[in-house]
């Protein structure tokens, strides 16, 4: 598990650009940009940038799901690609819907495929290129509407492995090194970035639990404290569940709090070998 | 409440439209999409109400509906929903030229192969053909240069990557090597080395 940590430390670090103060390098949507914002001497050249976003309207079932392009003046715009998409909801598109609550990436309401990966569009800049942004939602699943897509079977292959503790003795004694175990699990926000980047999720979901949900299963097999390894285990015991995980790692790439599901996976496959 | 109410939509008329500010003030009591909540009573603000009904520009419906009406319209909404697309947006790195679906490739491609050569050497004295190793060799040894190595490379380089991205899997079952970093670089370096090892074999088999 310490693996699991100083990787997300690193991560954080190697964001960092090394020229900017520290106060502009939090990756949060909250600390502005310094590019990005209204300058007086840049005011005058305006930097379009198109967004391509992935629709569909449940009032009109017939129409097939559809992108639409909107352009925005990056120099009025936040750095990130969430404040792209509330800017178009308030001032170009009302009709445009998607999912978003605490923009700081710690809600996981605004989890979507930006540009080839699925990633919270909280945390992730938009890029100062001219290229097109493509806003898909997250992969694989049911689309709602627009970049909502339907969590309902996921949620309920969270409940399925009884996230919560179970003991039957009264104290919850843990060690410090035992704590340190849930370092890099405890993390996980249950965007679904993870679990719909991964194609063998794609095609089984209805029986494999997949990368999130399998971290999570991991949080509480390495507690110290849960008194029911043996029936957790046993609940992954068969071709499906678990070992649908073909190590594609798609889940460790995309994880946007930098978390690792990947490691997590295998560290439940060497727990039920041994 | 609903005096300041009123006076904040009034103002929001005349200013600029903000979505997110008219979807709180007309949030509808009964959400279809919604089933396990059950129907809030009707807005106190009835006057409130009727009025952005009236409104051309209102987003949101107050129609009341049954629970069990709400339930049928969910499942008629359900029944129609598309699936988002996949493998047509994924970053295709890691989907169409990603280590593991070469390892399933390249792995069929070897074991389907040693299954049809194994079928037609067993048929071949009955059928009358020639696939001898004398006589395969001898047919190889005519070809041309350029489509000898080609023909070695393209047997070889399946070879050498499923061998070495098989190595990466067994380290990987140890739970070991899954740092983003190593996932990245290592799937280049296979690609690298295998491609090596594959012209080896090419230039002194």
């Amino acid at each position: 598990m310490a693996a699991l940590r100083s990787s997300s430390r690193l991560l954080a670090t190697a964001s960092r650009s090394a020229f900017k103060p520290a106060v502009f390098t939090r990756s949060m949507a909250t600390v502005g940009d310094a590019t990005n914002q209204a300058d007086p001497k840049n005011s005058s050249v305006s930097k379009m940038k198109k967004f391509q976003i992935y629709r569909w309207n449940p009032d009109q079932p017939t129409e097939k799901p559809k992108m639409q392009t909107y352009e925005l003046d990056l120099n009025k715009t936040g750095p990130m690609v969430l404040d792209a998409l509330v800017r178009i909801k308030n001032e170009i598109d009302p009709t445009l819907t998607f999912r978003r609550s605490c923009r700081e990436g710690i809600c996981g309401s605004c989890a979507m495929n930006i540009n080839g990966t699925n990633t919270l569009a909280c945390l992730c800049r938009i890029p100062t290129d001219t290229a097109d942004m493509k806003v898909y939602p997250l992969p694989h699943t049911y689309v709602v509407k627009d970049l909502v897509p339907d969590l309902t079977h996921f949620y309920k292959q969270y409940k399925s492995i009884k996230p919560y503790l179970q003991r039957d003795t009264p104290e919850y004694r843990q060690s410090k090194a035992d704590r340190r175990k849930l370092d890099g699990l405890y993390e996980c926000i249950l965007c679904a970035c993870c679990s719909t980047s991964c194609p063998s999720y794609w095609w089984n979901q209805e029986e494999y639990l997949g990368p999130a949900i399998l971290l999570q299963s991991y949080r509480w097999i390495i507690d110290s404290r849960d008194e029911r390894l043996s029936e957790r285990k046993a609940a992954l015991d068969n071709s499906m569940s678990l070992y649908r995980c073909h190590t594609i790692l798609n889940c460790t790439r995309t994880c946007p709090k930098g978390l690792n599901p990947g490691l997590a996976i295998a560290e439940i496959k060497k727990e039920m070998a041994f | 409440m609903n005096v300041s109410r009123v006076g904040v939509r009034a103002l929001q008329q005349g200013a600029k439209p903000n979505v997110f500010f008219s979807q709180n003030l007309l949030a509808s009591p009964s959400t279809p999409s919604r089933p396990g909540v059950p129907a809030a009573p009707p807005p106190s603000t009835n006057k409130l109400t009727k009025t952005t009904c009236d409104d051309t520009s209102s987003p949101a419906s107050t129609n009341k509906i049954t629970e069990n009406d709400a339930q049928s319209l969910l499942a008629a909404q359900r029944r129609q929903r598309p699936i988002s697309p996949h493998l047509q947006v994924y970053d295709p790195t890691q989907t169409w030229f990603g280590g593991s679906i070469w390892n399933r490739i390249t792995g069929s491609v070897f074991s389907g192969g040693l299954y049809i050569f194994g079928a037609t050497y067993l048929a071949a004295p009955l059928l009358g053909w020639h696939i001898e190793s004398a006589s395969m060799a001898a047919a190889f040894g005519s070809l041309p240069l350029a489509v000898k190595g080609s023909l070695k490379f393209l047997m070889a380089w399946p070879f050498a990557f499923h061998g070495i991205n098989s190595m990466r899997h067994l380290t990987w079952d140890t739970a070991k090597g899954f740092s983003k970093k190593s996932v990245m670089s290592g799937g280049y370096a296979i690609l690298g080395a295998s491609v090596v090892s594959a012209l080896g074999m090419v230039l002194f088999f």
